[in-house]
């Protein structure tokens, strides 16, 4: 149930209008996107199940083929040297391909924390992880992470030893940065399908740590 | 440009042209270290036009954190790094 639903106090077995989301105003920007696309189609550049077919594509992207990528860097550390000198060829042995950008793996280690942001626009490691959360296109994100990360990073529930370096990650070019987490205390017996569990998409992104084990 | 070797301080340009610039306004004019180079890639502000443009070298560049926010609150460890195209860096020494 949203929050906004959730907000104003009533009787739960009172009637309410379902949402209506298609009642909303396209912006300036939203119509001109719309009319490119249904001129691309009339014009038979693309088809709209071409469009439909790249929604999917995009949308069947989750931050769980980035797990898979870090939970084998932790279990091998062949695999970890080739993700961290070129990480395009490593996570296409796991048949995950960077279309566009090239992909930079940086780690977290016991004196260096790192976060990615894209204070310019939304970089991120789409073909990898999907589409980004909402708060990192945010502008109270993209312009607060580098001027106070460490409050950023705190209000994230992650607070980082004052001994500990914080690098901000700025994705002004063409690379796109994925974060290796720690692998966290406790998982030696683990498989790569149990550690790939504890990797979150924050922790990929360096606002959180991984997940502790058997929570 | 010859190639900037890892190390080498750096001076980001401190210019406002107008287009489709990948250069923070926040890293303008600031001084940090170059960490390495990432290749030639489609120089950004003339590709976001559908110019082609000659392929510029990019490069990680480190700032600490107190070099850019004169109040930085976090300790002098703390670093933002960026990439940036070789015609944003002036060479410092």
């Amino acid at each position: 149930m949203s929050e906004e639903h959730h907000l104003h106090d009533h009787e739960h077995g009172s009637v309410h209008a379902p949402p209506q989301p298609d009642d909303k105003v396209h912006s300036y920007y939203q119509i001109l996107g719309i009319a490119l696309k249904e001129l691309l189609i009339e014009k038979g550049v693309v088809s709209a199940d071409d469009v439909r077919r790249q929604i999917e594509r995009r949308d069947s992207i989750t931050p769980a083929n980035g797990a898979r990528v870090v939970a084998k860097a932790w279990t091998d550390p062949a695999f970890r040297k080739r993700l961290l000198d070129d990480a395009n060829g490593a996570v296409s042995e796991l048949g995950f391909e960077m279309t566009t950008a090239k992909l930079v793996a940086i780690e977290n280690t016991a004196g260096e924390h790192n976060v990615v942001v894209c204070t310019l626009c939304s970089c991120y490691p789409r073909d990898l992880l999907g589409l980004p959360p909402s708060w990192y296109k945010s502008r109270a994100y993209r312009a607060r992470v580098v001027r106070e990360p460490r409050a950023v990073l705190a209000e994230f529930g992650t607070h980082v030893p004052e001994h500990v370096v914080v690098r901000v990650h700025d994705s002004t070019a063409d690379m796109r940065f994925l974060v290796v987490p720690e692998r966290p205390e406790g998982t030696q017996g683990l498989g790569e399908a149990e550690l790939a569990a504890l990797v979150t998409r924050d922790s990929m992104i360096g606002v959180a740590r991984a997940s502790a084990p058997n929570r | 440009m010859t190639r900037l070797a890892p190390g080498t301080p750096i001076r980001v340009r401190e210019d406002f042209p107008p287009g489709h610039i990948r250069t923070p306004v926040y890293l303008r004019g600031k001084t940090g270290e170059v960490i390495k180079f990432f290749g030639n890639f489609d120089n950004a502000e003339t590709a976001a036009y559908g110019l082609p443009g000659l392929k510029k070298g990019v490069y990680k560049v480190r700032f600490r954190a107190i070099d850019l926010w004169s109040d930085y609150a976090g300790p002098a460890i703390d670093a933002i790094e960026a990439d940036l195209y070789e015609h944003w860096l002036e060479r410092l020494t």
